[in-house]
């Protein structure tokens, strides 16, 4: 860390850099604070009030990542921030230009590792508008979509919560936020065989059925989670020192909002109804039975109801498509595919569990390998090569736990996606963090930022 | 990761540029809209036989993948192979093409609502439609404009605050880097969404390599202000009018722009033992 006294504010620091800043500058690393401020207190930095600049992170176990703010102190006041990002850039959008389709959502699905759903569902409804094969996905494949997508943004937004309260001071309200997503990323190792990253959903569907069991664990989960989250609103909702660090916090209304792109619970607790699971519904969203949590209060505190109130939505909805996948009949049938029946673009092996992993299963590798040379052919230029893609351009949108995510996805009529963008809001929620904590308090800043909910690996990408 | 080197990256991407057509071609698919193919029948690299010779093609009646045959394939490159010709029996393995022509009205949908609309405001500000808008794209239920980049602001201040239009939100900005597009390289694209009429249309913006400038949308769309240092940041376009056009992505003295198609992966073998599985770049591919 280094501290300075600049004789005025950096300007233009859109990336204000302490190399830049004029006067003293003290490194600080580990527990040598006494010798800065018995230092500061030689300079007499304090007692003349004169701006302090302070580096916060990338290294900050309250930053929720590697973002890196500068601060300008004005003794407790901040009178300057400026977010440093691009710690967690890890080019996968580049990446994804040199692998195939299917591929890609290996990737993908790394960025916002906290919704990793919803990565993967962005990124391959784009790609299915590009192959025009949008109503010709199995609805068995919608359904488990959606059940993904609402336990992953309970599961996120569990992650969000608790370690907000953590950082306020709350052991309890971190301790059962993140006991209760744990035993959501049970259910996702149990369907997908990973905690993250799953590279479940593909272009054309979702890669196999829900294992045995699924169902049964889904439906004890959900017998006790309502509990549980109650428990936590219990806890959190009118709790005076929460409310105390959060409410008035942060704010920003809604002209602000809309000004600098902000959508998703920032956006609904500045009170305007915007869902795109309501507006402009994909993956058959329109046919659920669920509430839009909104209210007005335009800071860290609403944004904390609108987060719990989706909690609990999104439960309902599990519940839904639970009961709706088992009034279809049992998993694995043939008559109920998870992956598109068009045999130039679904998957062509159907994956079982043997005794050295998950692989194409018996019956497949026997067809291949024994009765059909050209099902061999097939099955080896669809992996290897994988499918073509018309050119064009395509934009997948889905509402994620932040907001708006979107995949902007060109292609050139290859194998290969020719470009792929995503808008992460949490890249675009981020750009807030000067709006809503100039002028306030030091200690204001981490229930900000924890308000924001932003996810480095969705910002870098 | 190695940093940028001068020139092309390994593998098929420089026989790319030399050998396709500079002008846009229709893709497959799309509703054949009168000035199809004529022009393009003539490219050399395919063996098209005998279903695009002469102009009177035009009056024979349409014929199943007849566009398809009319679009230029690049044939090098096949499994790593170079400097020969694919005798591999795969054929039109890679069929690059450039996205856009444009679209004849009707558009459908809401789309000629948006485009009678932004018509009629941009007369009303002085602005012909056609100083404006190059064409307009509709494809795959999507509607994009193609916006002279000069005329960006007026365009994007109309969108923003014409009552028949009410794009509140911008959704940022994405760059697309078409090296083959001679004088149109770099794209910008803007995706812009109506939350009171719950619509969403597309603004794209080209600009040449060689002069890569593109007016700043901070003024209309605050919120461009991160996606324009991105797009800069992966791709060089020049935002004209940005307050901090800095990089925000990649350090700040990082030499070159690593989205754009003529800066390499990078990246090293994966040695195993007994085995090495070349770089992500340099490996087999197909297209």
């Amino acid at each position: 860390m280094t501290a300075g006294q600049p004789p005025q504010a950096p300007a233009g620091a859109g990336d204000a850099d302490s190399d830049a800043a004029e006067g003293r500058v003290y490194t600080v690393s580990g527990e040598d604070w006494d010798e800065l401020i018995a230092a500061a207190n030689e300079a007499r930095d304090f007692e003349s009030g004169e701006r302090l600049v302070i580096n916060m992170g990338p290294q900050h176990p309250s930053t929720h990542g590697v973002l890196r703010l500068v601060l300008t102190l004005e003794g407790e006041t901040v009178s300057e921030v400026r977010a440093a990002i691009g710690y967690l850039h890890t080019g996968i959008e580049k990446n994804m230009e040199y692998r195939t389709w299917t591929q890609g959502v290996t990737f993908c699905t790394r960025m916002d590792y906290l919704s990793p759903f919803f990565n993967e569902t962005a990124y391959c409804l784009a790609v299915e508008r590009l192959l025009g094969i949008e109503d010709k996905i199995p609805e068995r494949a919608q359904i488990i979509r959606v059940l993904l997508m609402e336990f992953n943004r309970a599961a996120s937004h569990l992650a969000g919560i608790g370690p907000m309260g953590f950082e306020l001071g709350a052991t309890t309200i971190f301790l059962q936020a993140l006991r209760l997503r744990e035993r959501i990323l049970d259910l996702f190792e149990l369907i997908t065989g990973l905690r993250m990253n799953h590279a479940y959903i593909r272009p054309g569907g979702v890669v196999q059925d829900l294992p045995p069991g699924a169902l049964e664990a889904i439906r004890t989960f959900l017998d006790g989670a309502p509990g549980l989250v109650h428990e936590l609103r219990t806890l959190i909702d009118a709790n005076t020192i929460f409310i105390g660090r959060t409410r008035g916090v942060a704010y920003l209304d809604l002209e602000g909002c809309m000004a600098l792109g902000v959508t998703g619970p920032m956006l609904r607790s500045a009170g305007l109804p915007w869902d795109l699971r309501k507006s402009q519904p994909y993956c058959g969203y329109e046919t659920y039975d669920f509430e839009v949590p909104v209210n007005d209060m335009c800071d860290a505190y609403g944004r904390y109801l609108v987060r719990i109130g989706e909690i609990e939505e999104s439960l309902k909805i599990v519940r839904q498509c639970a009961d709706r996948l088992a009034a279809r009949g049992p998993a694995g049938s043939d008559n109920d595919p998870v992956m598109i029946r068009d045999a130039k673009i679904g998957w062509p092996a159907r994956l079982s569990l043997g005794p050295d992993g998950l692989g194409p299963s018996p019956e497949h590798i026997a067809h291949i390998m024994g009765q059909s040379m050209e099902a061999l052919i097939h099955h080896f230029k669809l992996i290897t090569e994988g499918f073509r893609v018309p050119a064009g351009q395509a934009y997948g949108v889905v509402e994620s736990p932040r907001g708006e995510l979107a995949a902007h996805v060109v292609s050139d009529g290859g194998t290969r996606p020719y470009r792929v963008h995503f808008r992460d809001p949490s890249f675009t929620n981020l750009q807030t963090i000067a709006a809503i904590c100039e002028g306030g308090q030091v200690a204001d800043l981490i229930p900000a930022i924890a308000s924001i909910d932003p996810v480095m690996g969705g910002v870098d990408r | 990761m190695s940093g940028p080197q001068d020139g092309h990256p390994a593998g098929s991407e420089e026989t790319h540029g030399s050998q396709a057509p500079q002008g846009p071609v229709p893709p497959a698919g799309q509703a054949q809209t009168g000035q199809a193919q004529t022009g393009q029948a003539q490219t050399g690299q395919a063996q098209t036989g005998e279903a695009q010779t002469g102009e009177d093609e035009a009056n024979l009646p349409a014929r199943l993948g007849q566009e398809r045959l009319a679009e230029p394939v690049i044939r090098t490159g096949m499994f790593g192979v170079q400097d020969t010709p694919d005798t591999s029996g795969f054929g039109l393995l890679r069929v690059h093409q450039v996205p856009g022509i444009g679209s004849l009205r009707p558009y459908g949908s809401y789309f000629d609502a948006i485009a009678d609309a932004l018509s009629a405001g941009l007369e009303a500000a002085g602005v012909r439609f056609s100083d404006a808008i190059e064409r307009v794209v509709v494809d795959r239920g999507e509607l994009t404009f193609h916006v002279r980049r000069e005329r960006l602001p007026e365009v994007a201040t109309e969108f923003r605050d014409d009552p028949a239009l009410r794009f509140e939100l911008c959704s940022g900005v994405s760059g697309v880097h078409y090296l083959d597009d001679t004088g149109r390289e770099l794209h910008a694209v803007y995706h812009l969404l109506s939350i009171t009429h719950n619509r969403r249309v597309r603004l794209e913006v080209s600009t040449p390599d060689a002069d890569r400038h593109i007016p700043s949308l901070v003024g209309v769309y605050p919120t461009c202000n991160w996606h324009e240092r991105e797009t800069w940041d992966f791709f060089g376009i020049i935002f004209d009018g940005h307050p901090a056009l800095t990089r925000i992505e990649m350090p700040d003295d990082w030499k070159g722009h690593p989205q754009r198609k003529d800066y390499p992966l990078g990246g090293i073998p994966v040695e195993y033992r007994g085995a090495k599985i070349p770089a992500p770049d340099e490996r087999r591919h197909y297209s």
